[in-house]
């Protein structure tokens, strides 16, 4: 079912991960993105992986929910390993089919760039897994404050970013339920050539872009009727605030990327 | 008598296997015969919309079957599709699935979906019209034109538009006014009467399946505790307040009426009874 697409979905709970300020996470995860860019090879890759072994399990999301999330990007992945598997040049040539080589270069970089994005994939949904989108997009907002001093309207897109997070599982839950109700009428989703697809998901997406206008205006409507004008002179109800955890967790972050970054350097294996 | 439908130890789990699991359903066994006119009745969350999307094959049994004349609807996918055309299922809030720029076509959806020829769908799309209390001149008109209520309408013709042997309505008087609610009723009533046809109907109104409900079902957390004739159900006026629902206000008011003191029956579920009762109690007043 639609409902099953995790991606970006919050599992609520109350790990240490769970508990860091989003700001904290939020860095963290460039970092963790930088050093895996800085990674080549097996130590340095093995070493992101005990990282990102020990996050996954300090967080208790559980690696089910994790693979799960996987599943949208399975198409990307296939087709990267492929590019380059086939157009990486250099070491032995393994296979050679015509204008197509496999050489032993080819299948290490295919076989590191699958692993680099599903750590990448990994870690970014660890992200969105322990943080709300809330929390998530307050941090962002923080985070990018000083862009405020050249007029670059960072409320409005923070706000905009919640509301779109905010809105995603009312969505799916809606088009799962449009989906149904034609079912029940019959609509076939599943079968039939290219264009009868095509045509089958009129009966689809009409009601949705109706209910997401209507919700859209609706919304518009509840927040100037609570006086919402934009992020001037707006408080929070929940300040963020830095405890030692989240400096705790900086600091294994910062190590961590210089690690890789030199590690990379000098024992490039 | 054979059931017409027919669920065998029926479980659902959503979201298996994350935090969010949730056993909606939980070994349901539940026989419909045909020509019925059930009433489904439990509070919010309980699991009604999961037990009825179930009986047309919209969803997927975690545990049990679902069977149709018998046979299961899963066997293949040409048996769910046919079941889906032989029980029709009104959703909640049908009015947010119109989509085409006609009522005429919208109600036509089903019919066509069913590969009938164009004026068998014609006359389908007039008679459910009819059903559904739909006048002629709003046939040609966009259903996004037409009120609330009205669309409900829609939605509903284009349902029995598929002449369905079982119709299953979830909660179809929600949000309406009075007279739109009775009449809704009365014209559920009339296809039932018409075609024979048998009637599941989810319903908040404790009121409405006391009246028109040959058999009331109560589902609560995934199960179904009680179920029998409107009498037998809401004798456990205890039971029934436990689970968050509730007697016909008329019982109530009798059951007051008998805890004061007065010799009247508490069995009263319907207007006629109550007045039946009351006229009984001032003759032996009087007399
Ligand atoms: N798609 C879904 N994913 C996860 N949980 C769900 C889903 N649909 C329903 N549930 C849960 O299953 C339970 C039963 O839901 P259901 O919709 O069947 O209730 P209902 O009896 O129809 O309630 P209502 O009277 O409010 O319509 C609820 O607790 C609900 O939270
Ligand atoms: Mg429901």
């Amino acid at each position: 079912m639609l409902k099953d697409i995790t991606l970006g979905q919050f599992f609520p709970g109350h790990s240490f991960i769970h508990k860091l300020d989003p700001r904290t996470k939020l860095i963290c995860v460039v970092l963790y993105i930088v050093a895996l860019f800085n990674a080549v090879g097996l130590l340095t890759y093995g070493l992101m992986f005990l990282v990102l072994t020990l996050c996954v399990s300090i967080s208790k999301v559980g690696v089910k929910a994790l693979v799960r999330g996987m599943k949208p990007v399975i198409v990307i992945l296939v087709f990267t390993g492929l590019l380059n598997l086939f157009y990486t040049t250099g070491g032995t040539v393994l296979v050679s089919l015509g204008i197509l080589t496999i050489t032993t270069e080819g299948v290490k970089h295919a076989f590191f760039m699958i692993i680099r994005i599903l750590m990448l994939i990994s870690g970014t949904f660890l992200l969105t897994y322990t943080t709300s989108p809330i929390a998530l997009t307050d941090g962002l907002e923080l985070l990018l404050n000083p862009l405020k001093k050249v007029k670059v309207p960072v409320h409005d897109l923070a706000m905009m970013m919640s509301i779109a997070l905010r809105f995603i599982p009312t969505l799916i839950e809606e088009t799962d339920k449009i989906m149904s109700a034609q079912k029940a009428r019959g609509a076939d989703f599943e079968n039939g050539s290219l264009l009868e697809k095509a045509k089958a998901m009129v009966p689809l997406l009409v009601p949705l872009f109706v209910s997401a206008f209507r919700r859209a205006d609706e919304l518009a409507t509840a927040m100037e009727c609570r006086c919402y004008h934009g992020g001037e002179g707006r408080t929070r109800l929940k300040k963020l605030s830095f405890h030692t955890g989240d400096i705790i967790a900086l600091i294994f972050f910062v190590a961590l990327t210089v690690a890789v970054i030199v590690l990379g350097r000098f024992f490039a294996l | 008598m054979e059931p017409i439908l027919e669920t065998k130890g029926l479980s659902c789990v959503y979201s298996k296997g994350t935090p969010f699991e949730h056993k909606a359903l939980i070994d349901v066994d539940f026989k419909v015969y045909p020509g019925e006119y059930i009433g489904i009745i439990g509070h919010t969350g309980s699991g009604k919309s999961t037990l009825i999307q179930h009986l047309n094959g919209l969803l997927k049994p975690t545990g049990g079957k679902v069977l149709l004349h018998g046979q299961d609807i899963w066997v293949n996918a040409k048996e769910t599709r046919k079941a889906r055309f032989k029980v029709g299922l009104v959703f909640q809030y049908p009015e947010y699935q119109l989509f085409e720029e006609t009522v005429y076509k919208d109600i036509s959806f089903g019919p066509k979906n069913m590969k009938l020829p164009p004026d068998e769908i014609d006359r389908r799309v007039h008679q459910s019209a009819y059903f559904a209390g739909l006048t002629d001149d709003q046939l040609q008109k966009s259903p996004f034109e037409l009120s609330g209520g009205q669309k409900r309408r829609v939605a509903i013709a284009g349902v029995i538009a598929m002449e369905p042997e079982v119709l299953i309505l979830d909660e179809p008087t929600a949000g309406l006014d009075p007279i739109g609610r009775e009449s809704i009723m009365q014209n559920i009533r009339n296809y039932h009467d018409a075609k024979n046809a048998t009637i599941i109907i989810v319903s908040h109104s404790m009121e409405d399946m006391a009246r028109v409900a040959d058999r009331i079902v109560v589902v609560n957390d995934g199960r179904l505790p009680l179920e029998g004739s409107p009498s037998e159900v809401f004798r456990h006026g205890e039971a029934l307040r436990s689970m968050g629902l509730s007697t016909p206000q008329l019982t109530q008011v009798f059951e007051l009426l008998k805890a004061r003191g007065l010799d009247v029956d508490d069995n009263i579920y319907t207007m006629e009874e109550a007045k039946a009762a009351l006229l009984a109690l001032s003759e032996r007043r009087n007399g």
